[in-house]
């Protein structure tokens, strides 16, 4: 961040300070401090435990930290929530919707409470980005998981974010719904910044700039993603973490 | 304005849900008419004895009913994992709480509506009162106004539905005994200026609750 006659201008999209959770006596993450840049892409890996979904719902502001700062932005999370979490899109393998109302009911409900324009217009456009404007009036319930995905990536991108947050979204997908997921994801269009968490080496190498393995709650390795190949990034990891990805 | 119509989006999001599943509805209505029989069976006919018990038959089955449908005020949420979804938006926790409130408001004076014609056609008692229309309003949106909150607090734990009641019931004791003295009343006729100092109780609470709940809501779902 720059100040500049008194006026806080944002650099970082994400700007991480001294960042910890605690649950108890339990440290789920240790202090930790990175930022990302206006569009940039940044995949975390770790193992299960290792502080990924707990540093996601921080920056969702689903949970608060137990100390540090969190910028969005330039502007800080805790202090305008409400605004801050309107330029957050977020997608995990929970999908946020309602099984017994319709994908469109879905949609419009998500993009009341985003306070939407033209919400019909943009329900139908961010439906047929995803391939699914053919199945909005179908209840959620009857659609298949890598379908639900999908709308869900829909839901993410109805109030146009600037960052979005993915946590392991492919989790219970299979190939071709994975693929399918990450093509409807880049094909956006509106170049956001992107922090995802994934367990694939080889997709996160392929789909992000910038690389962060977490082990422990601590960062154990940052880096850009095109100095590695896939092997690097194995002998990397199991360096870092103790144990193969 | 803005928030509540964002609370009015999350109570209309419940309602829909509802009219497709009817999952709270048909089995907290089957409960209170189950209730309503048994204690009708129970009591036999003597009008009298039930001047004396139908305040408290009214309440029992009210209470317990709420229970059921408070209970499922957040656990539709967290099983299909839409609680985060709720907080990830750009609302307040507060408009999260007046939403579902209303939303569980709404569900018990549907319930009540329907319970309270048949109540009166196998009592044979004047419970189609204004005054007890005032007394059932009063009670209930105390109810939901600790429930919601509770509700939310129990949806973390494991044994969310036996949590529920053990924390709540003490809390609403007060309420419905009000309630109790005060539908005993409005059965009996008596005057409006009898049934203040109970309705007084009553909106008391209400007020203490609903600003409190309102205040604690965003720590209680929050961690």
């Amino acid at each position: 961040m720059t100040a500049d006659n008194g006026k806080v201008s944002p650099v970082w999209a994400i700007d991480i300070q001294g960042l910890t959770k605690s649950f108890g006596n339990s440290l789920a993450l240790r202090g930790i401090d990175f930022q990302v840049g206006q569009g940039e892409s940044v995949v975390i890996f770790g193992p299960n435990g290792a502080g990924k979904t707990t540093l996601i719902k921080l920056l969702a502001s689903i949970m608060n930290p137990t100390s540090g700062k969190i910028l969005i932005n330039g502007r800080s999370l805790k202090d305008n929530a409400e605004e801050v979490r309107r330029q957050i899109g977020v997608v995990t393998h929970q999908t946020f919707l309602y099984s017994h109302l319709t994908g469109r009911e879905n949609l419009e409900f998500y993009s009341r409470l985003y306070d939407v324009p033209r919400r019909r217009e943009r329900i139908d456009e961010v439906a047929a980005l995803v391939g699914m404007k053919s199945r909005l009036h179908d209840r959620v319930g009857t659609l298949s998981r890598g379908m639900q995905q999908r709308l869900s990536i829909a839901r993410c991108l109805l109030h146009r974010p600037s960052i979005i947050l993915l946590d392991e979204p492919e989790t219970g997908l299979d190939q071709q719904a994975t693929a399918m997921l990450w093509q409807a994801l880049w094909s956006a269009g509106e170049s956001p910044t992107i922090v995802l968490t994934t367990h694939s080496l080889e997709r996160g190498l392929a789909l992000c700039e910038r690389l962060l393995i977490l082990a422990w709650g601590r960062i154990a390795y940052q880096g850009s993603t095109r100095a590695l190949g896939l092997d690097d990034l194995r002998r990397t990891y199991q360096h870092c973490v103790g144990i193969e990805p | 304005m803005r928030f509540l119509s964002k609370a009015l989006v999350i109570t209309w999001k419940d309602a829909l849900s509802e009219m497709r599943t009817k999952e709270v509805l048909s089995s907290v209505v089957v409960f209170a008419l189950l209730v309503i029989v048994i204690f009708n069976f129970a009591f036999g006919a003597s009008q009298e004895k039930m001047l004396l018990v139908a305040p408290g038959i009214l309440w029992v089955t009210f209470t317990f009913a709420g229970m059921l449908s408070i209970n499922r005020a957040f656990i539709p949420e967290k099983e299909q994992g839409c609680l985060e979804g709720l907080m990830v938006c750009p609302i307040s926790r507060e408009a999260i709480y007046i939403g579902k409130m209303l939303g569980s408001l709404l569900f018990m004076l549907i319930v009540e509506a329907i319970a309270l014609p048949i109540f009166t056609f196998l009592f044979n008692l004047p419970v189609l009162s204004l005054q007890l229309v005032v007394v059932t309003v009063l009670a209930t949106l105390g109810f939901v106004a600790v429930g919601t909150l509770f509700s939310a607090l129990a949806v973390n734990t494991k044994a969310r539905e036996m949590v529920l009641p053990i924390l709540f019931l003490p809390i609403v004791v007060p309420l419905i005994i009000s309630a109790v003295k005060a539908s005993e009343l409005a059965l009996s006729r008596e005057s409006w200026a009898t049934l203040a100092s109970w309705l007084g109780i009553m909106g008391a609470f209400d007020v203490i609750f609903l600003v409190v709940s309102f205040l604690v809501f965003a720590f209680v779902i929050e961690e």
